[in-house]
Formats: C-alpha cells, structure tokens, sequence
C-alpha cells in the first residue's frame, strides 16, 4: 500500500488551474523532489495536500484512508508535518521552546495546564536531541527570531521532524540561502530523514540538490504532472530539459561553472 | 556566561530570592499602616488579580479584550445576590457560587468571542459586557438599578464562618483580616497563572500568539485553547470582583461600564503585558494613581487616555518591561 | 396603521445615522485596516459641536443660517480626524495590532473627556432646526418635515460615497491602496497622504451623523459609547469594509431596534447582540464582508 495517494487531485482559481487533476502515488521511504518552473504548483500541491488550502475535487489517501475533508490538526495527528518556504516560526520563543512545543503537541501534553513544562526532562532530552541533529544546540536558548537565516530554515524544519510525522513535505527549505550553506542544510536533513526512515517530499529549485538527494524526481508544468522517474531517467529527458532549462541534450543538466 | 543574551525570563533563584522578601513585607504591613493604608492595599491587590486573568489573555494568548469588566461585576454581583436574597454571609460561598456563575458567563461569551480575528474579539467582548451593564441598570428591580446592592461587612465571615465582625473595632478587625485572606488568595493565584503559564498549555498558548499557522501545523487546536484561556481569564477576574464587593460594601452597575474593562486594559499595559509580573505591579501602581488623581480632577478619563497614549507611543513595554530591559542592559555592560 | 408607517419612517431616518456612522468606519477599515474604536467618540463630537455652533450664532436666525452651521460638525470632525492620523496613528503602522486597538481606545477616552469640558455635562440641543421646518402630514398624524430631509440626505450620502468609491479617481486609488498598499506605493502613489484623507473621509461621515443627529436628539455625554457598540452590530451584520453592507446593516439594526423598543423594551440592545452573535457563527464576514 502506497504511504500517500492523491486521485486526480484539483485545485482551481478561476481560470489558473494551480493543481490540474494530479494523481500521484508516495511509497514509504521514498525522498521524492517536486519540481518545476515557477508557477507550476508544486506549492499549491503540497498546501492541497498538507490542508493549507482545500481541494476542489479529487481525493487524498494516507495509509488508504480518505483524508480529503481532514482538517489541519487531523492530518498532523495522521502522520503529515510540513515545513514553509517563507519561514514559520514561533519568533519570540526560544529555539529549545519551538521543539520542545511541537514535541508536547506530539504527545497531547499541550492540554496539561498544572505542570511546569521544563521539568518534564524527557521531552527536554528530546529537544536537545533534535536540536543536535540540526546542528542547533548553540542556539538552544536564543529566541528564534535572532537566528541566522539558515538556522531558521533548519529550525522550520526540525519543528515540523520534532512531529516524528510518517510523511514530511518539505517546501523548499535552502531557498534564501547561501549556496555554501545550502549544501550543510540539505546534508543535515537528507542525514535525519534517511537515518530515521521518514518519507520526505521534498519542493525545490536547485537540480544539483535534486539529483543529489532525491530517489525519485516529479516534474510539474502548469498545474499537471509533466514527467516522473529516477535522477538518470529525468536527466535523459529532453522534454523536461526544456522546461525546466530552455535547452536540451547531454549536457543540459550540468552546471556551466 | 554571555550566551544567555536572549533569556526569555529572570532565573527561578533569582524570583525566590525577591519574592521571600516581598512576602515578608507583606505579611508584616498591618503592623506599620493605619487601616486606611490596609484597605488601599487591598484594593490593589484585587486588582492585580483582576489584571493576572485579563493578561492570559493579551499577553500569553495575544487576545485584546475590552470587556473584562463583565467578569469583575459578575463576580461581585453574584456575591451580592446571595445576601440580598438569601442572606448568606459565608465569604466561601461568595466564592464557589460566583465562580460557577463566572465561569458559566466566561464560557458562554468565550464561545462567540474566540471564533473572530482580533479586531473583532475586542470589540464584540466591549459589546457583550455593555450588554450585561444594560441588563444590570434596567432591571432595577433585581440588581437595585443604579443604587446597587449592598454587602456589609459586619455579616460577613471568613473561614466558614470562624470569623465574624460583630462588636468593637469591628472594621478595624475586619480590614485587617480581610487583608490577609485577600493576601492569601492573591498568593494561590499568581501561583497557580504562573503555573499555567509556565506549563505545556501555557506555551501553547504562546505559539497561537506568535503564529496561529503554524500552532496549526503543530496540531494545536486554535479555537478551543483560546476559548480554554478566555475561561479561565474571566474566571481569575470573576473572583478579583468577588473580592472587591465586600470591601467596597457595594455594587452597582458602574463595574459593569466599559471604562472599568479600560482601567483593567491600562492598568495591564502600564504594568507590561508582554512579563508575568507587569500586571501585578501595574495594578498596584494604578490604584495609588486612581485614588490621588481622582481626588485632584473632575477629568479622570482624559488622564488615563493621555497616560495610555504615551504608554504605547514611548514606553510600549510598560514598567515592568521597560525595568527589565535597562536591567538587561545594565547586566551586559557590568 | 400611522402609526406604522411614523415607526417605518422613524427607523429610516435612525438607519440614515447609523449608515454614516457605519460607512465612516468601514472606510478608515477597508482602506487602512484600522478599527477606530474613538469612531463613536468622534460621531458625538460632531454632535456637540453642531449644537454648540447653533446654539451659539444662531439664536433666531432664520432656517438658511441653521443649514449652514449643520455641517460644522462634520467638518470640525473631519479636521481632528486628519490631525490624529498622522500624529498618532501612522507611528503604530508596523506594530502588532493591538497597540492600534489600544491607541484609539485611549483617544475615546481622551474625547469623551474633552467633550466634558468643553461642552460640560448638560444636554446640548439644536431642536430651533427641527422646530423652522414644521411638520407635514402623514395620514392622520404630523411628521417632522427635518427627519425626511435627513432620510434624503442619508440617501444622498449613500449615492455620494459610492460615486466617490466606484467613480472618481481618488475612489480608484483609495480601493488600490485597500487591496495593495505596498503595490500602490510601488506605482509611485503618496499612500500617507490617501491614508489621511481616507482617515478624514471616514471622520467626516461619522461627524456628518452626529450633525444630522442632533436636532433630533440632544448631545449628551456617552452617546458616544452607545453608538459604537451599534454601529459594531451594523458592521458585523453588514461585513466590514462594505459600502452595501453599511446600507443594508444600518437598515437592519435600525428596523430590529424599532421592533425591539416596542416588543422588548428594556433588552432592545441584547437582542440587537444575540443577533450579531449568531450572524458572526453562521457567516463571520457578515452579508456583504470579504473574508
């Protein structure tokens, strides 16, 4: 049984069809990349996908169940987290207090108003943990608005891992960033992910990232669902070299550097 | 150790370490004031109760109610109902009763206000409290309309009715225990919010201040934490009014007014909403401001809306907050 | 059945006030994302000064003169208006919401104590207008001609408004700046200068209800307050930002109220608010709102 399956999905704004009848599968332990040319809808898929933006028809299955009307906090407590493009954080708590949240939200403790939540040392060991494996332990206490960009982006998405979530959707969490950090961040989560086992879509522009990380490649054009395939399928593919480059052959893909 | 630049918080050593002597003080206060000087204290420590609910809801759960007033006089009110007609004395029963009313109210209200963007929550919870100062004046023949309600202090008694004030210096012995047992309750009270602060749904609270989206994606539930706050904000306030009316003596539908809701608003953002102590401490200072600026101008209201107008264009932190950022700053030069 | 129909006229001529009232404060919201909670406060002002200036120049003037100072008000209104906005709005711009709230919150409270002293704690009324201009006969009873001519110019404000909004330049660069104000600003439009003149707009209309209002009704201290929490229920019925949604909220309000005074005096404004109340749960942006 596939982890996620969406069935002719639609989401429609007047005449822009954002997503336009997508019908996509996810397998368990994939680390999938959605890519394609500004516009696309690769964020209108995963918003779809993640409740962010109701559907217009279609369905949504998670471990086959339909989760299509789901609200938010049900598809969270299903096993779907995602990060944001545009940084999402809780900006005057600390970096340790925006984990150690989604922790307490994990495991239902956020309903507990009689106990002072940094004695409960388990969930601060946990904290600490995460925030180890995204290189975040210098800025355990520091508010979250004081970091730097490329610790924010870190911590977006240590926030929605901290939900131990069966699938993760991550929307492009190196853009904003500097190249020289891009590489450290996207080590730092492929590390987690992979390590952990956890199922990652990932949305992204930079096709080095992609064809570094990625097991399998999802191409998006005007809504729809142009190509998919392994790095070396989608590198041979002159129809998606087009649209994602202007130009094709052997080499389109290689940076001219 | 320089890395704590972003402490969200003074250390627990050091609130012990200034509570203790606080307490102390406190405890001692009746030995070195007249009663006049007990009684003032008293008010404001009502208040500070009054202003430790409303601020669970700015300051943790970033909800601006202009309407607490209902709280407070639903409190007082229900006190006043049961010795007006069923002639009840115990200050206990005051307290269970107009907790329940209170909470009931809270949750009712709560309910409507929670579902609406700021904006409209500040104005619809304005709204409701006029709606209750309407029913209070014009159904005269139960609140006693502009009259009020009285509540003497000579039948009331504490502790389950061991004490009493009959007989000689009966005020006197009034003020003063009534002191303590206001001490004692404001005591469980900023002990009790700054547990729930503190606690899991605390921070909860916090993350749909800062970001309701992602609260959201954290599988927090938006709506019913803020109406869970809403409740139990009403309900500290609710018992602030209990409070007040036996020492007051009296209630009419004033409480009920808006510009009680706005005094609660100054008094919280003259203190600091954004610290857990602004409030306490903005309670207190206002009530000394109260008694000695309405003893000196007919234009009360003009001086709490100028105060209030420099607040938020100069000192947006308010006391407390505006204290512990020169502390900061003192601390890091030192 | 006159009676009736006094009722019916009656709740038009109150809707009249609570659409300008209303459609002032749904424009400083539509345009600036400002709720004006001195909005009521400033309705009265232009109530006190309209009575003050008739009170005091026109003392058996004839009719033409008391026309002439009707609108004194509004624009008396319309001047505090555009010094308040740049002076202590504007600075509160990219702060968090509530210090908005909390900024005209203490300007009603500053208002409401200016009116104390200037005009002190004694009604002030300009009924020598609705006393020149007679009656006329409705049926079998006599109806004030004044309050029709308000009805007329509640009708005119209403046209006017929407002219300005839907045809005139300045109405396309106030919609504009609503729906994009970094865009507006983008295209080189002076978006301070349109949040002042929004601002005044707004004041202006809720001055011109107070002026209107107050042959009919004398000024009195925390008319102020009551007309706020009125006009919330027409912006919560009617949506806020929406021209229509004034209209048809003022109309509705006002007609509930009329009903509400006869059958359930006493609790007229709880059932006004058990109204709001559920139209907030059924449809949040009310009738005509935007989400």
């Amino acid at each position: 049984m596939n982890l996620l399956e969406t069935v002719n999905l639609k989401k429609y704004f007047g005449d822009t069809h954002a997503v336009d009848d997508v019908s996509l599968t996810i397998a368990e332990r994939e680390f999938v990349s959605l890519v394609g040319p500004n516009g696309a809808g690769k964020t209108s898929l995963v918003n779809v996908i993640s409740a962010l933006l109701p559907s217009d028809s279609g369905k949504i299955l998670f471990k086959g169940e339909d989760i299509t009307h789901a609200s938010v906090t049900d598809r969270v407590k299903a096993g779907i987290a995602r990060s944001f493009q545009i940084v999402n954080l809780f900006d005057d708590l600390t970096a340790f207090d925006n984990v150690t949240l989604a922790i307490f939200s994990r495991q239902g403790k956020t309903t507990n108003l009689t106990a002072l939540a940094h004695l409960d040392h388990a969930v601060s060991a946990e904290a600490d943990t995460i925030l180890g494996q995204f290189n975040l332990v210098g800025k355990r206490n520091e508010r979250a608005r004081d970091l730097s960009q490329g610790e924010r982006k870190l911590l977006d998405v240590a926030l929605a891992y901290a939900l131990r979530p069966k699938l993760l959707f991550l929307d492009e969490p190196t853009s904003g960033v500097s190249t020289r950090d891009k590489g450290q961040i996207m080590d730092t989560i492929a590390s987690v992910v992979r390590g952990e086992g956890i199922t990652a879509v990932i949305v992204e522009h930079d096709m080095d990232v992609v064809f570094k990380y990625s097991n399998r490649i999802v191409v998006m054009q005007q809504g729809a669902i142009l190509a998919q395939g392994t790095p070396d399928e989608i590198k041979n593919n002159d129809q998606v070299a087009m649209v994602l480059l202007g130009s094709s052959g052997p080499d389109a893909f290689t940076r001219k550097d | 150790m320089s890395k704590n630049a972003s402490r969200t918080g003074p250390s627990t050593p050091l609130i012990v370490a200034c509570v203790i002597p606080i307490l102390v003080v406190l405890m001692a206060l009746p030995r070195f004031v007249d009663v006049y000087q007990i009684q003032l204290f008293t008010y404001g420590l009502i208040y500070a109760i009054a202003a430790l609910g409303f601020n669970l809801l700015l300051g943790y759960t970033g909800l601006l109610s202009f309407g607490h007033s209902a709280y407070f006089g639903l409190g007082a009110y229900s006190a006043a109902f049961l010795v007006r007609y069923f002639g009840i004395g115990s200050i206990e029963v005051y307290i269970l009763f107009g907790l329940l009313v209170t909470g009931l109210i809270s949750a009712a209200f709560g309910y409507v206000c929670v579902r609406h963007t700021r904006i409209f929550f500040g104005i619809l919870t304005l709204a409701l409290s006029q709606v209750l100062w309407t029913l209070a004046y014009k159904f005269f023949w139960v609140t006693g309309g502009t009259d009020g309600l009285r509540v003497a202090f000579a039948n009331l008694t504490l502790l389950g009715g061991l004490i009493d004030f009959k007989g000689r210096n009966a005020y006197q012995s009034f003020v003063q225990s009534y002191y303590y047992y206001v001490l004692f309750l404001f005591c469980v009270c900023t002990l009790l919010m700054w547990v729930i602060v503190h606690s899991p749904f605390g921070k909860a609270l916090q993350a749909i201040r800062d970001n309701e989206t992602r609260a959201q994606f954290l599988g927090i539930p938006i709506r019913r934490y803020r109406w869970l706050a809403f409740l139990l904000s009403g309900s500290f306030t609710g018992l602030a009014g209990i409070l007040w009316v036996p020492l007051n003596g009296l209630v009419t539908p004033d409480i009920l007014y808006w510009p009680f809701s706005g005094e609660i608003v100054f008094m919280t953002v003259l203190g600091g909403f954004r610290t857990f102590s602004g409030p306490i401490v903005g309670a207190i200072v206002f009530n000394y401001l109260k008694v000695y600026a309405v003893a000196s101008t007919a234009y009360w209201q003009f001086m709490l809306g100028a105060v209030l107008l420099v607040l938020v264009l100069a000192l947006p932190t308010g006391i407390v907050g505006t204290l512990a950022r020169q502390f900061g700053k003192f601390r890091k030069r030192g | 059945m006159d009676i009736l129909i006094i009722q019916i006229l009656n709740s038009i001529f109150y809707a009249c006030i609570l659409f300008l009232i209303a459609a002032g404060l749904s424009l400083i919201y539509g345009v600036m994302r400002i709720v004006n909670l001195a909005h009521g406060s400033l309705y009265a002002l232009g109530a006190y000064v309209t009575a003050w200036a008739i009170g005091t120049f026109a003392a058996g003037a004839p009719l033409w003169v008391l026309f002439l100072l009707l609108p004194s008000g509004a624009i008396a209104v319309a001047a505090v208006g555009a010094l308040i906005e740049p002076t202590l709005l504007r600075p509160l711009y990219n702060r968090p919401e509530e210090y908005q709230l909390l900024i005209t919150f203490a300007l009603l409270l500053i208002l409401e104590d200016v009116m104390h002293f200037l005009f002190g704690g004694v009604p002030l009324t300009a009924g020598a207008v609705i006393d020149s201009m007679g009656t006329i006969r409705i049926l079998n009873l006599r109806y004030p001609v004044y309050n029709l001519v308000v009805i007329f110019i509640g009708i005119a404000a209403a046209v006017f408004l929407w002219a300005v909004i839907y045809r005139t330049r300045f109405g396309v660069i106030l919609r504009a700046t609503s729906q994009n104000m970094r865009m507006a600003s983008a295209l080189g439009l002076n978006v301070k200068w349109v949040y002042v003149q929004a601002f005044a707009l707004g004041c202006f209309m809720a001055g011109l209800g107070g002026a209107v209002v107050v042959p009919a009704q004398a000024a009195v201290l925390g008319m102020g307050v009551e007309a706020l929490t009125l006009a919330f229920v027409v912006v919560v019925i009617g949506g806020l930002g929406s021209l229509e949604g004034a209209l048809i909220g003022a109309l509705i309000v006002s007609f509930v109220r009329t009903a509400g005074i006869q059958f359930f005096p006493e609790v007229e404004l709880a059932v006004l608010y058990l109204i709001a109340a559920i139209v907030l749960l059924v449809k949040p942006t009310g009738l005509f709102g935007r989400a």
